[in-house]
């Protein structure tokens, strides 16, 4: 089928303008995808304003030269500075400059100030069942599958396109009838304490995006709903070791209240029964260090940490002092409520190093170490960290992160699978 | 060998060696920018180049900034020579798209079924203008 663009369509598409340049980056997507036409979107999340190198700053800049301006709600995902000033970011100029250059770009281009990967948190949450283009794989995979909303994997500057043009190519997630499971992901084989754990999202979520690549599953035997942070955790571990998407929990998530709705009535393509042996090997899979005796940094918080995961996370160090820093990632919409009551100062004092608007495999802001070895709580770090930041990395429970950092060295506690 | 194959993103014409990924890559943290390494320690193909040669990828996972990725290896002049993929990846193709609206040179990309990926292996191969997929005969 090919792509039919209305007449209004095409005359922006054929301007020399920026709107004009968005207008032929969507319709030019949209016709590699095989979309019939463009579909009104409600929002975006931008993924694109984090600096990987010059071209990325050049491209916004000609779109404000071309007097574009986002056309929607727009949200923007982490860059590659802390503007908010609490932690140091070791990129030095001219890639200062040109992100910072980029990051005012986003912000004349008219997106919110935003700066989280965790923008359903910061209170970006489209309704259910509307149609929105949001980049960065973790906010995308939360949109579609905890709020509903539908969205496909924007990528870089296709997001600020939609954006600009406020449309969207009609094709995958978009479509009712894409988003029907066609797998089943089987847990009942593992056990409640296992499950209960926090480290089970991330570990299934690293599991499932394997077992699943992209196509859209759904995840059974999970008994009640385990809070939108262990959701979060799953499906950016998810959308790191696969294309995920979508996923669907039965019973938890809004498109599958049941296996049989979600499935639409019909049969699995694919049955996976996940044994307590593939969730220990997923386990282990997530760290790349061989036993080491220390470990050099902590960093949690991807996704950006949440306030309950800021609270856990105090209630854990519990005031005592750590030998080696936990790289605390968050956005600026929780940092309003660290500065009450002195709590990000007692953070601070203890040795936590508060990042935010960014993260630490994002831009450098962890020392360069050769042999350096990070322990981490987050399936996306897990997974990121050893070719961004050179870090050999070890997986591990939040309790056990924050009593490692304690000790400067990796202690474990037994979760069996 | 030879094939003609869909055009994904028309480009300049390109030759190199086959680079044939055995595993789905992540391009931003599996892909160096600056330099066209394969950074996934994780990835069997960690430590080969991917700049100048005739990739042939078998999919692609991960971050949705693989297509940043693509576009400042074609800014540095790092892209590899041609894009060989199994199905269109909305993706990382777009770094080719934008950079072709920024008025930069890029490579082809081309369709081609995945099953054919192996008989390139070890060879040079020339991907044309119009799409044609050939190893070039006594080029090793």
């Amino acid at each position: 089928m090919s792509l039919a663009l209305s007449q209004e369509e095409q005359a922006i598409a054929a301007g020399k303008d920026g709107a004009g340049m968005a207008m032929r980056i969507v319709a030019e997507s949209a016709r590699l995808l095989g979309a019939p036409r463009l579909i009104p979107i409600a929002s975006a999340h931008i993924d694109g304003a984090l600096y990987h190198g010059d071209s990325g700053t050049l491209f916004a800049e000609r779109l404000i030269e071309g007097g574009a301006r986002v056309a929607v709600r727009s949200t923007l995902n982490v860059g590659a500075l802390d503007l908010m000033g609490c932690s140091r970011v070791r990129l030095e100029e001219p890639q200062r400059g040109m992100a910072r250059r980029m990051m005012e770009a986003y912000r004349k281009l008219g997106c919110e100030q935003s700066w989280t990967c965790a923008p359903y948190q910061a209170g970006h949450r489209p309704a259910q069942g509307s149609d929105v283009a949001w980049g960065e794989s973790n906010a995308v995979v939360f949109c579609n599958s905890v709020l509903g909303a539908r969205t496909n994997r924007y990528g870089d500057f296709l997001d600020i396109a939609c954006a600009i043009t406020g449309r969207a190519p009609e094709y995958g997630l978009h479509r009712p009838e894409n988003r029907r499971a066609r797998l089943v992901f089987d847990v009942s084989g593992l056990s409640a304490s296992f499950l209960a754990s926090e480290i089970a999202w991330p570990v299934l979520g690293s599991l499932y995006g394997r077992e699943v690549g992209n196509a859209i599953g759904v995840v059974t035997g999970i008994g009640d709903h385990p809070g939108e942070d262990a959701l979060k955790a799953f499906g950016a571990a998810a959308a790191s070791s696969g294309a995920v998407g979508l996923f669907h929990i039965a019973g938890v998530t809004p498109e599958a209240p049941n296996v049989e709705t979600v499935l639409a009535g019909s049969e699995p393509e694919a049955v996976v029964h996940v044994t307590p042996q593939m969730a220990a090997k997923a386990r282990a899979g997530l760290s790349t260090a061989a036993a080491p005796k220390t470990i050099d940094a902590v960093a949690i918080g991807s996704p950006h940490l949440s306030q309950a995961e800021l609270d856990m996370l105090e209630r854990l160090i519990a005031g005592r002092r750590l030998a080696v820093p936990i790289y605390a990632c968050t956005g600026r919409h929780v940092l309003a409520s660290l500065e009450q009551d002195g709590r990000r100062k007692r953070l601070v004092a203890s040795g936590v190093v508060i990042v935010a608007d960014t993260c630490v495999v994002v831009t450098p802001i962890m020392p360069e170490l050769a042999g350096g070895v990070l322990m981490t709580n987050s399936g996306k770090f897990a997974h990121y960290a050893p070719g961004n930041t050179g870090y050999a990395v070890l997986y591990a429970s939040l309790a056990d992160c924050v009593e490692s950092a304690i000790a400067g060295k990796p202690r474990f506690t037994d979760i069996a699978a | 060998m030879s094939a003609a194959a869909e055009i994904l993103v028309p480009g300049k014409a390109g030759e190199g060696e086959a680079l044939v990924l055995t595993a789905p890559i992540s391009f931003w943290g599996g892909v160096d920018p600056k330099t066209g390494r394969i950074a996934d320690v994780r990835h069997p193909q960690h430590g080969e180049i991917i700049s100048g040669r005739v990739l042939f990828l078998p999919g692609t996972i991960g971050s949705s900034s693989a297509s940043a990725v693509l576009m400042e290896l074609v800014h540095n002049g790092r892209a590899p020579a041609a894009l060989v993929l199994h199905e269109p990846d909305a993706i990382l193709l777009l770094g080719l798209i934008v950079a072709r609206e920024m008025g930069w040179e890029t490579p082809t990309a081309v369709r081609l079924g995945r099953g054919v990926f192996e008989t390139y292996r070890g060879t040079t191969v020339k991907v044309a203008e119009d799409g044609a997929v050939r190893a070039i005969p006594g080029k090793l």
